[in-house]
Parts: C-alpha cells; sequence; structure tokens
C-alpha cells in the first residue's frame, strides 16, 4: 500500500504531551461510546473523556484533529505466529510488527512454535527484545507447555512466567495425552496459569486436510471430522473439573464444541475460548478447487458450524477474536491441497473481518470492539486493550465504514497467504500509536 | 477452460483440457462417446497407423506408478502419429526435491502439445494445469478423478446394452479412496443411470448420498436386478488402517461370486477397472467368465477413447493458438 507510513520512533526523543481531539471514543470496557479527546503525556494517557478540552486545548499541547474518527484501544490479538527466530523467510517480528500496527493491532501475543521454540528464558527474552527494537507492536510470548511441544513432558512453566511468558501452550499441537494435560492443569494453577489449547483429538485428524463432509468427499481429499473438536473439549472440560485449573480453548470452529464450552462455563469452569475470523467469515466451500490459502487448522467447517460460531461470539460463549496468524512462503503454499501448509496471515484483516459482525447487526460497535480488545487482554492477563489514564498510551484511530478490497498481493504482511483474498471489507485502521507514539499512519 | 463459445470447436467438446467429469454435459459426454466409437473400429483393422497428430508431442508424466493406463495412453498417442515421451517418477527430478510447479514449468518449457499426467494427490494435475500452456489430461489424480476410465467404461457399456440412461448400475467397494468411482458416479449419473454404491460404512465416503446416487451396505440388496456390476479395486493397506479387519471377511460380505451375482439381471456384466485382486473384491472365476465379464474389453476400449480425448484436446488448442494469432 502505497499510502502506509511507519513512523516507529525507535530513538529515545523525549514526548511532550499531545491532545487527541474531534475524535468518537470507544472503550469497550468501560462502555464509553461519546465524542471526545484524549491527552497522552509521555508515553501514558493522560486524560480523556467527553469533556476534555471542551473549552479548547492549552497553548504548550501539540493538537491532533482526529476528524471525526473512532479512538479505541489498540487491538489486542492473542494468538499469532512470528516465525522469528528461525523462519525469518515467512515473517519476522519486524514484518509483523508493521502488518500488525497497519491493522489497528499494539498487542500480540505469539505462539512457541518457532525455531527453536520459545521452551527457555533466552528465547523469552530475544523476542522481547527484539520486538522492543523494532519499535512497532508490543509482542508477549505463550511459552510451551510441554518440551519441545511433544506432549510428553513439562515444560519449565514457573521460570518461564517470571521471564515473561503470558500462558502456556503447545502451539498448533493439541495436548493429546490426558495424563499430561491434567498434571499441566495442575501445575499451571499452581503458579495461577493459563493453558491453552489447541483443541483437536490428534487420532482422528490424522491424514486429514480439510473439514470431513461432502466437500471433502468431490474434491477427494481425507476429512477431519468435525468431532475431532468437540471430543478433545468435552475430555479437557472434564480435566478441569478435575484439576481447578484455567484452560482456554483456541481457534473454536464448531457447532458442538461451543455448546460443549456453554454448558462447562453455565457449572462455573474456569474455561474461555476464542475464534478466529474464518470462522465467522468463511465456510469450507472457500477452499473451492484446491484454494490452498483456504487451508486451516482447524479446517473451515460447514454452514452450519459458521453459523454456530456467530451465535456463540453474539450470547459470549465465545469470549474474544484473534487473528491466529500464520504466515506460509509460497513455496510451502503452492503444493496440492494435502501437502501444502495449514493457516493463514491475519493480522491486517482483523478488524475490517471483526467488523463484520458489526455491520452484519450481530453485535454492537462496542460489542465488536471488546473481543478484539479488552476481553483477550484480561483473558491473558495483560494491561492492555482499554483507555485507562496512566495506563500505556496504546490506542488506533479507525474509521469502521471505509471500504476495500483485500488483495493478498497487497498486504503488508511478508506472507501473502490469506484466506480472505479477493474479500470486499468495509473498516480500517487509520493511525496506531504505541506509548504514545504514532508508529503507523495511512495517508488520506 | 476454454470459452465455450469459440465456433472453431466442432468436437462437441469445447475444452483445454479434461481434468475430470464434474461439470461436464451430457451432450458435451456424448461427444467424446461418439468420437471414441470411431477409433473403436479403427483399431480393430490392420493397419493402425494415423498421421492425425504427426509432429505433435505428447508427454506422459506419472508420479505413480502404472502399467496399463500409461500403456494406453501411449499407445493412442503412436497410433494418431504423435511423438510420445514417457517420464516416469524413478528417474525424474521430482525426487531430488523439485516441486511439482518446478517440473510443470520445465517441461513446459519443452513446448510438448499435450501433457498426461497421474499424481498421487488429489488436486495436483489441476494445479499443473494451471502452469502450463499446453493441453492437460488427468490420467487420474489421488482419491479425485479418472475422467478417462470413466469414459471407457461407459463406452463399453453403451455399446453392449446401446445406451446409459435407465441402466441400473451398482459401483461395488472401496468407494471412499476411489477415483474411478466419483468419476463414474459424475459420469453415470450426469446420463441418467440409476446409479448405487455398495460398500461397507467404513469405505463409503461421507455425503456420498448428495451425488445422485443409492447407497447399500448389503451386496445382494444393491445388485438386486441390476444391468452392470462394476467392481472397484481394493487396496489391501487399508485393512492395516481398520477399514475391514481381514481379506477373508471382506470377501465374504463384499467379494464378488455367482451367489451374490445371482440377484443381478441375467445378462448383467460384470466390470472392474484393473487390475483385479482374485480372491479379495472379485472371485477369479466371475472375473474370467466371458459371458459376463467384460474386464478385457475396457482395457481395448481405454486406447479408443484417450485416441478420442487426445485428438479432441490436440485439434482445440490448435484452433486456439490460431485465433490467438490473428
Amino acid at each position: 500500500m502505497d499510502d502506509a507510513v511507519w513512523t516507529a520512533a525507535k530513538t529515545g526523543e523525549p514526548l511532550g504531551r499531545v491532545a487527541y481531539v474531534n475524535a468518537r471514543l470507544l472503550d469497550p470496557a468501560s462502555g464509553l461510546d461519546a465524542k471526545g479527546a484524549v491527552l497522552t503525556e509521555g508515553e501514558s494517557i493522560a486524560d480523556f473523556g467527553a469533556d476534555l478540552f471542551k473549552g479548547g486545548v492549552p497553548s504548550g499541547i501539540e493538537t491532533i484533529d482526529c476528524q471525526g474518527l473512532c479512538l479505541a484501544p489498540g487491538l489486542v490479538d492473542i494468538r499469532v505466529q512470528i516465525r522469528e527466530p528461525g523462519e525469518e523467510h515467512k515473517g519476522t517480528i519486524e514484518s509483523a510488527g508493521m502488518s500488525a500496527t497497519a491493522g489497528g493491532i499494539t498487542t500480540m501475543i505469539c505462539l512457541p512454535n518457532t525455531k527453536p521454540i520459545i521452551a527457555d528464558m533466552s528465547v523469552v527474552e530475544f523476542v522481547a527484545r527484539r520486538a522492543r527494537l523494532s519499535g512497532l507492536a508490543k509482542i508477549y510470548p505463550y511459552a510451551a507447555a510441554t518440551k519441545n511441544l511433544e506432549g510428553k513432558e513439562l515444560a519449565e512453566m514457573g521460570i518461564l512466567a517470571e521471564a515473561g511468558a503470558v500462558a502456556f501452550t503447545d502451539g498448533e499441537r493439541a495436548i493429546a495425552d490426558a495424563q499430561v494435560m491434567r498434571r499441566a492443569l495442575i501445575y499451571a494453577k499452581n503458579f495461577g496459569l493459563t493453558i491453552v489449547q489447541h483443541p483437536e483429538e490428534p487420532s482422528l485428524s490424522r491424514g486429514g486436510g480439510m473439514n470431513a463432509g461432502e466437500v471433502a468427499t468431490r474434491l477427494g481429499l481425507s476429512g477431519i471430522p468435525a468431532a475431532a473438536e468437540v471430543i478433545m473439549i468435552e475430555r479437557d472440560i472434564r480435566l478441569v473439573e478435575m484439576t481447578g485449573g484455567r484452560l482456554h480453548f483456541a481457534h473454536v470452529s464448531t457447532a458442538a464444541a461451543i455448546e460443549a464450552i456453554a454448558k462447562a462455563k453455565a457449572r462455573g469452569l474456569a474455561i474461555t475460548c476464542d475464534t478466529a475470523p474464518p470462522y465467522f467469515a468463511l465456510n469450507e466451500n472457500s477452499i473451492g478447487e484446491y484454494r490452498t490459502f483456504a487451508k486451516l487448522s482447524p479446517p473451515l467447517r460447514s454452514e452450519k458450524d459458521r453459523v454456530a460460531v456467530v451465535q456463540g461470539l453474539k450470547d459470549g460463549t465465545i469470549d474474544a477474536v484473534a487473528s491466529d496468524h500464520a504466515p506460509h512462503d509460497e513455496d510451502s503454499k503452492r503444493l496440492p491441497f494435502m501437502q501444502a501448509a495449514a493457516g493463514g496471515v491475519g493480522l491486517e484483516t482483523l478488524l475490517p473481518i471483526a467488523l463484520e459482525l458489526f455491520h452484519n447487526g450481530h453485535l454492537s460497535l462496542l460489542q465488536t470492539l471488546a473481543k478484539i480488545t479488552d476481553v483477550p487482554a484480561r483473558l491473558m492477563g495483560l494491561r492492555a486493550g482499554r483507555l485507562e489514564k496512566g495506563a500505556p498510551a496504546d490506542f488506533m484511530l479507525f474509521d469502521p465504514d471505509y471500504a476495500w478490497q483485500v488483495i493478498a498481493d497487497d498486504l503488508i504482511s511478508k506472507a501473502k497467504n490469506s484466506p480472505f483474498d479477493g474479500r470486499l471489507v468495509q473498516g480500517i485502521a487509520r493511525q496506531t500509536v504505541i506509548d504514545g507514539r504514532t508508529v503507523f499512519r495511512r495517508k488520506g | 477452460m476454454a470459452d465455450s463459445q469459440n465456433p472453431s470447436h466442432t468436437s462437441g467438446f469445447p475444452y483445454r483440457h479434461l481434468l475430470g467429469i464434474e461439470g461436464l454435459s451430457p451432450s458435451e459426454i456424448g461427444a467424446l462417446l461418439d468420437k471414441s466409437e470411431i477409433f473403436v473400429e479403427h483399431n480393430r483393422k490392420m493397419d493402425k497407423k494415423l498421421d492425425t497428430l504427426h509432429g505433435r508431442t505428447i508427454v506422459n508424466l506419472f508420479f505413480e506408478n502404472s502399467t496399463r493406463t500409461l500403456t494406453s495412453f501411449e499407445l493412442a498417442g503412436k497410433r494418431l502419429g504423435a511423438d510420445v515421451i514417457n517420464m516416469a517418477v524413478e528417474t525424474s527430478s521430482v525426487r531430488k526435491g523439485e516441486t511439482l510447479i518446478d517440473t510443470a514449468m520445465t517441461l513446459n518449457a519443452m513446448q510438448p502439445d499435450v501433457l498426461i499426467v497421474r499424481h498421487d494427490q488429489s488436486g495436483a494435475v489441476k494445479l499443473l494445469a494451471e502452469k502450463v500452456d499446453c493441453a492437460v489430461i488427468n490420467a487420474g489424480d489421488g482419491q479425485h478423478e479418472h475422467p478417462t476410465q470413466a469414459i471407457l467404461d461407459a463406452l463399453t457399456i453403451r455399446r453392449r446394452k446401446g445406451r446409459l440412461e435407465g441402466l441400473r448400475i451398482a459401483l461395488c467397494g472401496d468407494v471412499a479412496h476411489s477415483r474411478v468411482a466419483r468419476s463414474n458416479i459424475h459420469l453415470l449419473v450426469t446420463m441418467g443411470a440409476e446409479v448405487r454404491v455398495v460398500a461397507p460404512l467404513t469405505l463409503l465416503p461421507t455425503g456420498i448420498e448428495n451425488f445422485g446416487v443409492e447407497v447399500f451396505t448389503d451386496m445382494k440388496a444393491g445388485l438386486k436386478d441390476c444391468d452392470i456390476v462394476m467392481m472397484l479395486r481394493l487396496q489391501l493397506e487399508r485393512m492395516e488402517s481398520n477399514f475391514f479387519p481381514s481379506v477373508r471377511e471382506y470377501f465374504h460380505f463384499y467379494g464378488l461370486d455367482y451367489d451374490k451375482l445371482s440377484v443381478a439381471k441375467p445378462d448383467a456384466l460384470i466390470m472392474h477397472p484393473g487390475p483385479t485382486n482374485r480372491g479379495v473384491e472379485i472371485d477369479s472365476l466371475v472375473a474370467d467368465d466371458f459371458s459376463r465379464s467384460v474386464i478385457r474389453e475396457q482395457v481395448e476400449m481405454g486406447v479408443a477413447v484417450r485416441m478420442a480425448v487426445l485428438e479432441i484436446l490436440s485439434a482445440n488448442l490448435h484452433s486456439e493458438k490460431r485465433l490467438r494469432n490473428l
């Protein structure tokens, strides 16, 4: 995109006071939706509200006229694969940071499936340091729940949490062994930590490339039954009940799974979940004739499941939406479908696809934003995703109605494998502010 | 696909490639069958050599082992006078880490007219077809389609029974993993046959009932009053994946023998895409019963069908090129 500008302030230049006036303030945490202004001082929010600067901005304060754009907390994306260290040809901390800030994201949590994997203090610190140096979006890591993500022996959760890991997961792999999951939940509970599960029974998904059903049969592709998800989820619910642990299910995609989670929540268990935009915006038909950009994990499901995901977002069973950003290079995707890598990039489409929930009348604008700001931040214990005096000045200006078309090749992301290639969307981030600094601005 | 509005296509089959049967119309399938008929008669003559495709280059690109399909295509190409080259997987650079697309681009640079491709991955032939300028024929891709097999099966049936419409045809065996089954179902349903699939539930793919077929799990119920009994080859490695417990048990319930065949029409024909697993999906005596089995005739029809497809696609390619140069 020619009109995108990054102004990452890498030097420690002192920041003064900046007034963002003439904005529509949207803060899902407090329910604020009003015309008003925000004042930043240094790296923090000093004040904000409908009445701020009613009588004009005092001299000595830099003023930015938001021209009526929405001003909301920066998006918090709790499921991102970055590929650095180890697979920098697919994506780097800097390319993810640029892509994220262009999409209005100010905070990301990355999966531990890098090379080496995030299962060691030094890798946790490497990721944090590289993110800080890039001056773009903030990155917090998940660390491995088990050694080598093998699902056999627990990783050093206590030490890794001290080093900065926010929660523990085996990434794209399910923790399949019930005894290992049981111990992981109890041990994590010991430190007040959360386990994040990729809910898929591997003995049912093995060898499968897409959702099992008529479309898979037509294409001659081996299917992954939808039940692979709910089977793992129901087992894990029992383990949470048994251990009292805290468990978060990532990218929930089936009607049956949502129903099981709703029941578990009603019983008061410490269970939460998210979904990703493809699961409420697309279905298995998007695969068409072997479109590998639509090969995801979990696979795109039936229309009935997609509708259930929308309903789960509406009734609150699904707490949050995360991009599930999974960059792949061309060589990993230009293959016969079964051999192609699963996953799609999603940082730049998180906001506009989430806004479809608003534009289609399923959620209010504040409810939509809550799923990608305050709620995911709270789930993972981050101080982010809300407008708060004294908190880091991480927010973004966006136009919820701006219409554009997703063109994979035009994405800022280094990898272009978007399942939304060609989609007409509404809503775009105009300016992204992190720690009081404007790191991204879209001209025009 | 080629545009069907192109008036220079006189064959009734207006496409550049033959990648599958799904989506073809009855008249397009009929056009392929009619053209094939001509070559059946021709192939029975002593002098079989034609020069229709003189100067054309055909490459058989087989990523998966095959004897009969490869030979059939090679013979078809040579009888039409084309230069035919066979590329086997073992000697190709695919084994050295070259991707499917690299292979396609490399071959494309050598200006072949037709690429005939077999691959063990569903969709691989379509992927390759997107990257080349020549015509591509799918000679079998994974569990997806094997269009020339379905056409030769239809030709065999049409010549014996005089029609396809209204015939009761049972496809029996490993439907789930069979590209032959998928192509045959698409073709026979399109042509108005009454198609049944007969298999244990473990070998029936999800949603097959939405393909316009009737589903049976009992052989005798499925074969009742059938005009055609089409057996599918059983991959024995499926046994290890627990699709069925043993060959003995499979044959007991789903192997075609005279007892099960007795419920079909007295003049019912037995077909099999080959190679047969004798004593697994079909009894040796039944397979060799020339009053009922047309398995060898299917092989004969195969060459004629492939000649027809090669000639039609070559003509389409030629007319496209001519149009582009105008």
